[in-house]
C-alpha cells in the first residue's frame, strides 16, 4: 500500500513567516487516517499558521503537503472540496439566524434549495439547537454557536476536518459536547486534525500527538509513548502533615537518586522513577522515617511534564510570553 | 437569554449519528449560482439589521429637506425651483455613500472569520465579492426610491416621466457598482470596519461636495470649476437631470459608464488578488 492511501496528511517542510517571524518553522507531518490527530502546543507555537496552509487558506512560503492525496497548492480546490475547517473565530454569520447560516453553506456546497432546508434542520436537530432554530446567531451562547459552527463544518461530511482550538473559552459541559461530536465524527470515518493547548484534550481524543514549539515539531508519538519518553513515571505522595513534608523530601531524595518536586500543595511531593519496585521501597522507607503519608501513587507523567520535560518550559509559561506572536498569527 | 436549549440534553447521540452518516456529495454549483447564493446573504442582512440601511437612507432624506428649504431660496431664487436642481444630485449622492457599505461589510466578514469559511468551500473564488457586490445593489434601489418618493411629495417635476426616472437610477447603479469595488479593496485593507466606513466618507465627500450636485458651476471660481467639470460625479449627476429632464447628453452617459467601467476593471481584480492572496 502506498502511504498516499494510508495518510490523511503528508507535510515536509512547512514554512511560513510574517515579517521576520517565522511562524511556521519546517514542519512535518504524517497524520494516518481515521483517527484524531492532536497537534499540541501554546499559543503563538505555530498551530493555526500550520493549519492554514494545511486548509489551503495560506501559500506555504517553502515546503509542501498533500492532503489526502492532493497537492495543498496545485490542487487547493481539490482539497477544499474534501475538507472542512472549524477555526478559532467561529465562523458563523452571526447576523443571520442558526437555519439561515446552514441553508446558505448547504446551497453553497452544491444542494438543491429544498434539500438545503432539510439538511439545516436535520443538523439543527442533531446538534441540539432546535430551540434556537430561527434566533439570530449574536444571541447564542459560546457553547451553541460552537455547535452551530461544527455543524456547519459537516454540511457535507468532510473526509478530513481541521478543528482549531475547538473549545477554547467553553464551560466543560460544552467542552464535553464538542469532544463527543468530534468522537461521533471520527466513528464516521472522519480524520480529525485537533489543534489544542489543553494537554488533556490531546490526551482524552487524539491517537497520535505531534508536539509543536516555535514553529517546529519537537516531538511525535501517542500519547503513551510520549509520556514513556520522559520517565517511566512519577511517584506522587502526600504527606499528612505538611510539616513533615520537607523530612519526606529527604527520604526520597536519598531512596530514589533523583530531584524531587515540591507541588504546589504544601503536603505534595513527586519524584520521577524508572522502577516501580525502588518505588515502593521509598514509600516502605518514608514509613519507617515516621514520616505520615495520606496517600501514595505510581502514575505515568502527565502531559504538562512531558512539554516541561521536551522544551524547558511549561506549556502555560508561554501563553503569556508570546501573546505577540499570536496577535500576529490572528491578523494573518 | 433563554435557557431552554441548554437544559435539555443538546447532542442527540443517534441524531448527531445519522446527520453525520449523510454521506451524499452534491455537485459543486455553478459560479452563477453561487453568486446569487452571496446576494440571498445580502438581502438577509437587510432583513435582520435594518439600521444600516435607515442610516443610508435618512441622511439623504435630511439633506434634501434641509437643503431644499434653508438653502434654496438663496441659491436657486426659490426652493421650488432648487429642488428640480437638487433632487437628481442628491440621489447620487446618496446613491454613492451606500457603496462604501460594500466595503464594511467585506471588512466585517474579514475580522469575524466568516471569511475563513468561505474560502475553505470548493467555490469560483470572487463569488463572495461578486455576490455582495450585487445584493447591495438592492439597497441602493432601496436608497433611491426613498429619495424619489420624498422629493415627488416635496414637488418634483419630471419630464422626463417614469421612464426618465428608471433610466436615472439604472445609470446611478451601476456607476456605484464600480464605486464598490474600490471600498472593497479599502475594506480588505483596513483593519476594522470602522475605518472602512471613516475613510469611504471621508474620500467621499470632497467628490460628491466639489461636483454640480448642489450648485451651479458657473458661479465658481474658475480652478474650482475645471475641478467640477473633470470630476466624473458632475457627469453622472448631468446625466440623472438629462434623464429626469428628458434632455440627456449622451456624453455624460457615457462618461459615467466609462468611469465605472475603470473603476471595476482596476478595482475588481484587485479586490479578488488580495481577498486570495489573505492569510
Amino acid at each position: 500500500m502506498s502511504s498516499q492511501d494510508t495518510l490523511a496528511i503528508e507535510a515536509s517542510g512547512l514554512v511560513k513567516a510574517f515579517g521576520d517571524t517565522r511562524a511556521v518553522d519546517g514542519v512535518d507531518l504524517a497524520v494516518p487516517r481515521g483517527a484524531v490527530y492532536g497537534v499540541l502546543g501554546p499559543n503563538g507555537a505555530g498551530k493555526t499558521t500550520t493549519i492554514r496552509m494545511l486548509a489551503t487558506l495560506l501559500r506555504p512560503d517553502a515546503g509542501s503537503a498533500r492532503v489526502l492525496g492532493r497537492d495543498i497548492v496545485s490542487e487547493a480546490d481539490a482539497v477544499r472540496g474534501l475538507v472542512s475547517l472549524t477555526g478559532q473565530l467561529a465562523s458563523v454569520d452571526e447576523d443571520l439566524t442558526g437555519r439561515e447560516n446552514l441553508i446558505l453553506l448547504g446551497r453553497l456546497l452544491g444542494y438543491s434549495r429544498p434539500r438545503s432546508k432539510e439538511r439545516a434542520e436535520e443538523l439543527l436537530e442533531a446538534f441540539g439547537l432546535a430551540d434556537a432554530t430561527n434566533r439570530q446567531v449574536k444571541n447564542y451562547s459560546g457553547g451553541m454557536r460552537r455547535r452551530l459552527d461544527l455543524a456547519a463544518s459537516i454540511v457535507v461530511t468532510p473526509e478530513l476536518m481541521f478543528l482549531d482550538e475547538p473549545t477554547t473559552g467553553l464551560d466543560p459541559r460544552s467542552r464535553n459536547q464538542v469532544w463527543d461530536i468530534i468522537r461521533a465524527l471520527v466513528d464516521q470515518g472522519t480524520t480529525v486534525l485537533l489543534c489544542t493547548q489543553y494537554l488533556d484534550e490531546a490526551d482524552q481524543l487524539a491517537e497520535r500527538i505531534a508536539v509543536i514549539d516555535h514553529g517546529r515539531v519537537i516531538a511525535e508519538g501517542t500519547p503513551g509513548e510520549l509520556k514513556a519518553s520522559v520517565g517511566q513515571g512519577t511517584l506522587h505522595v502526600r504527606v499528612l502533615d505538611p510539616e513533615q513534608r520537607a523530612e519526606a523530601e529527604q527520604v526520597l531524595a536519598r531512596a530514589l537518586d533523583a530531584p524531587v518536586h515540591l507541588e504546589s500543595d504544601p503536603a505534595a511531593l513527586s519524584v520521577p522513577v524508572d522502577d516501580s519496585e525502588r518505588a515502593s521501597d521509598a514509600v516502605t522507607e518514608l514509613f519507617a522515617a515516621g514520616v505520615g503519608v495520606a496517600n501514595f501513587s505510581l502514575g505515568l507523567p502527565s502531559l504538562d511534564e512531558v512539554f516541561l520535560a521536551l522544551t524547558g518550559h511549561t506549556a502555560e509559561d508561554q501563553t503569556t510570553d508570546d501573546d505577540g506572536t499570536k496577535m500576529e498569527e490572528h491578523a494573518a | 437569554m433563554s435557557t431552554t436549549s441548554e437544559t435539555r440534553d443538546p447532542v442527540v447521540g443517534e441524531a448527531l449519528h445519522a446527520a453525520l452518516a449523510a454521506g451524499e456529495r452534491p455537485p459543486r454549483p455553478s459560479a452563477l449560482s453561487a453568486c446569487l447564493t452571496f446576494g440571498w446573504r445580502g438581502m438577509l442582512k437587510i432583513k435582520h439589521v435594518p439600521e444600516q440601511l435607515i442610516d443610508v437612507s435618512l441622511t439623504p432624506v435630511l439633506f434634501l429637506l434641509m437643503f431644499t428649504y434653508l438653502f434654496g431660496g438663496a441659491v436657486a431664487g426659490s426652493t421650488d425651483e432648487y429642488l428640480q436642481y437638487f433632487l437628481p444630485g442628491v440621489l447620487v449622492q446618496s446613491v454613492l455613500f451606500t457603496s462604501v457599505y460594500s466595503g464594511v461589510s467585506l471588512n466585517t466578514d474579514v475580522t469575524k472569520g466568516v471569511v475563513d469559511r468561505f474560502r475553505s468551500l470548493p467555490l469560483w473564488r470572487p463569488a463572495p465579492l461578486v455576490g455582495a457586490v450585487v445584493g447591495d445593489s438592492v439597497r441602493y434601489v432601496i436608497a433611491a426610491t426613498v429619495v424619489i418618493v420624498l422629493g415627488l411629495i416635496m414637488g418634483f417635476e419630471a419630464a422626463g416621466g417614469l421612464g426618465g426616472i428608471l433610466a436615472s437610477v439604472a445609470l446611478i447603479v451601476v456607476f456605484s457598482f464600480g464605486l464598490s469595488w474600490v471600498f472593497t479593496v479599502v475594506g480588505l485593507l483596513m483593519r476594522a470596519p470602522n475605518a472602512v466606513m471613516n475613510t469611504g466618507f471621508m474620500a467621499l465627500f470632497p467628490l460628491v461636495f466639489l461636483s454640480n450636485i448642489f450648485v451651479e458651476p458657473e458661479t465658481l471660481p474658475g480652478w474650482l470649476e475645471w475641478f467640477v467639470g473633470v470630476n466624473p460625479i458632475s457627469h453622472l449627476v448631468s446625466a440623472s437631470r438629462g434623464f429626469m429632464q428628458g434632455n440627456v447628453d449622451g456624453t455624460d452617459v457615457a462618461i459615467a459608464l466609462g468611469t465605472s467601467a475603470a473603476l471595476t476593471a482596476v478595482f475588481a481584480p484587485l479586490t479578488v488578488r488580495l481577498y486570495r492572496n489573505r492569510g
